[in-house]
């Protein structure tokens, strides 16, 4: 199979990126989407020109580091897949295939597909654990949980923190990511000791870089994992709940 | 809690938007500051405004049983609970109220659409291929301007009488059709009410997310609530001023 690849190029955080175009002949309809990248590469470098800096670890889908925009969808047209795991298959021969990194103003983009997601980072440290010592794991079948809780949080945890929620947000939104790493907590037995300051903390840390939501319903469906709205619902309730619950608290369990 | 600071001038480079207001204001407030507590408040004071439209709707419908029947549920609606309560006692009841629901509602947009501006400074430069994100819910920050432009002719028009061709105070009647006797303004009540419809559409199945009240059950009912309701507002509204500009009613 013959391909047309546009590739953003942008040699620095500060530099002006365009489109470059690349052709990629003799890709087997097997190969992922990142290997035609270093199929291309591999052209790029013999030819002493930069190759296509793109992140990618795990390759199997599990890792959240290879997002891209494809043709304008977030890790490509399938749906619960991600960059990695699209096939050549999924296209038909001659296409032209655009490829642009995520964009929002929480994602600089460091070089050419690279952006910097430390944003999501910073709304984890603001709650997405749980903080009392657990000493040696317990016998699991101690906390009774019923199936239906352990298997929704387990929805939730799906989340491997790609941003393609975000780059799939019209409004640059983290709704998606947030709501699922403080619901896979707040659903369990573990989490609801620190359940309405983790809820209060990450949603404030998360408006500090994000848009907000307006239901659009982009993020579901751009999701690797297929993880649902339905938590950013969750999310808005507990949110609620937490500025009456902190309110007994003083405001204590906060960093200023 | 602690807050980490960045380890190295990668993570430095992330800055963010806004900060967390660091004088929270008290309990009730307090919700309105956050982006999440003024989709809480969109989506209560959008249940006020829609309750509004449909009493509206309802009330329109009666210019089908003639001028007597309308002008009196017009009388009635300033009279009701005479002799104890004051003339004009529900009437100014729910202006009070639907004015600070319009406000909030119309600021709570704006600095939603402004955050979110900012959130995306450099847009996608190829084309983007939307899966769920429909006409409508991308159309909100325009149907949402076009039906308050509308309302504020809709006044001068019915309320105030001054964009009335022969406005007569408690005619309402004759002021309608003396309004919609001019297939401009009918045109425009039209546009207005799809753009309404439009929002509806939308708004009606959004609430439910931003209130949080999801679960499996009604689920697939809010779609189907969103599109009832939103057809039914503006079939109800439409069929008024083209009756009367066919002549249905005259």
């Amino acid at each position: 199979m013959d391909f047309t690849l546009k590739v953003w190029r942008q040699a620095g955080p500060k530099a002006r990126g365009s489109f470059e175009t690349y052709k990629a002949s003799g890709v087997s309809a097997d190969m992922s989407f990142l290997e035609v990248l270093d199929v291309v590469n591999e052209d790029l470098i013999e030819k002493g020109t930069e190759p296509i800096a793109f992140e990618h670890d795990c390759r199997e889908g599990i890792c959240g580091s290879c997002g891209v925009m494809i043709n304008g969808q977030a890790h490509g047209p399938n749906e619960r897949t991600a960059t990695c795991q699209l096939h050549m298959r999924t296209f038909k021969d001659g296409d032209t295939i655009t490829v642009e990194p995520w964009r929002a103003a929480a994602f600089p983009i460091l070089r050419d597909l690279v952006v910097n997601r430390s944003a999501l980072d910073r709304i984890i440290e603001a709650g997405g654990f749980i903080s009392v010592n657990t000493g040696s794991a317990v016998e699991a079948n101690m906390i009774p949980i019923p199936k239906v809780v352990s298997d929704a949080a387990m929805d939730a945890a799906e989340c491997i923190g790609c941003g393609a929620c975000v780059a799939a947000c019209p409004n640059g939104a983290a709704q998606l990511f947030t709501s699922a790493k403080i619901q896979h907590l707040n659903l369990l037995p573990q989490g609801q000791s620190e359940r309405w300051q983790r809820t209060e903390a990450m949603v404030d840390k998360m408006e500090e870089y994000f848009g907000g939501c307006t239901n659009h319903g982009e993020c579901q469906f751009a999701c690797p994992k297929g993880i649902s709205i339905d938590f950013i619902a969750y999310m808005n309730r507990d949110y609620l709940k937490s500025k009456v619950t902190n309110r007994k608290l003083g405001g204590q369990g906060f960093a200023t | 809690m602690v807050e980490a600071r960045p380890r190295s001038t990668v993570e430095a480079g992330v800055q963010p938007l806004r900060r967390r207001p660091e004088k929270q204001l008290p309990y009730p407030l307090s919700i309105y500051q956050s982006a999440v507590g003024k989709k809480w408040v969109m989506a209560v004071t959008g249940v006020v405004g829609m309750a509004f439209i449909t009493m509206h709707m309802l009330g329109n419908l009666k210019i089908y049983l003639g001028a007597e029947e309308l002008n009196a549920y017009a009388d009635g609606l300033r009279t009701v609970g005479a002799p104890f309560a004051p003339h004009g006692f529900l009437l100014w009841g729910v202006r009070l109220v639907l004015l600070p629901t319009l406000l909030l509602h119309v600021h709570a947009a704006w600095w939603l659409w402004r955050q979110n501006r900012r959130a995306r400074p450099v847009k996608y430069q190829s084309k983007r291929d939307y899966i769920a994100a429909d006409w409508a819910s991308r159309t909100m920050t325009w149907t949402g301007p076009i039906v308050l432009l509308f309302l504020a002719f809709h006044l001068l028009d019915l309320t105030w009488g001054t964009a009335n061709p022969d406005f007569r105070h408690g005619d309402v009647y004759h002021n309608m059709l003396a309004s919609f006797d001019r297939w401009p303004v009918v045109v425009a009540y039209v546009a207005a009410n799809l753009a309404l419809g439009v929002h509806l559409y939308h708004g009606a199945w959004s609430l439910f997310q931003s209130l949080g009240v999801n679960n499996a059950r009604i689920n697939t009912a809010r779609r189907v609530f969103a599109t009832l309701f939103a057809v039914a507002i503006v079939g109800g509204y439409v069929s008024t001023p083209i009756a009367i500009l066919i002549g249905v009613i005259e």
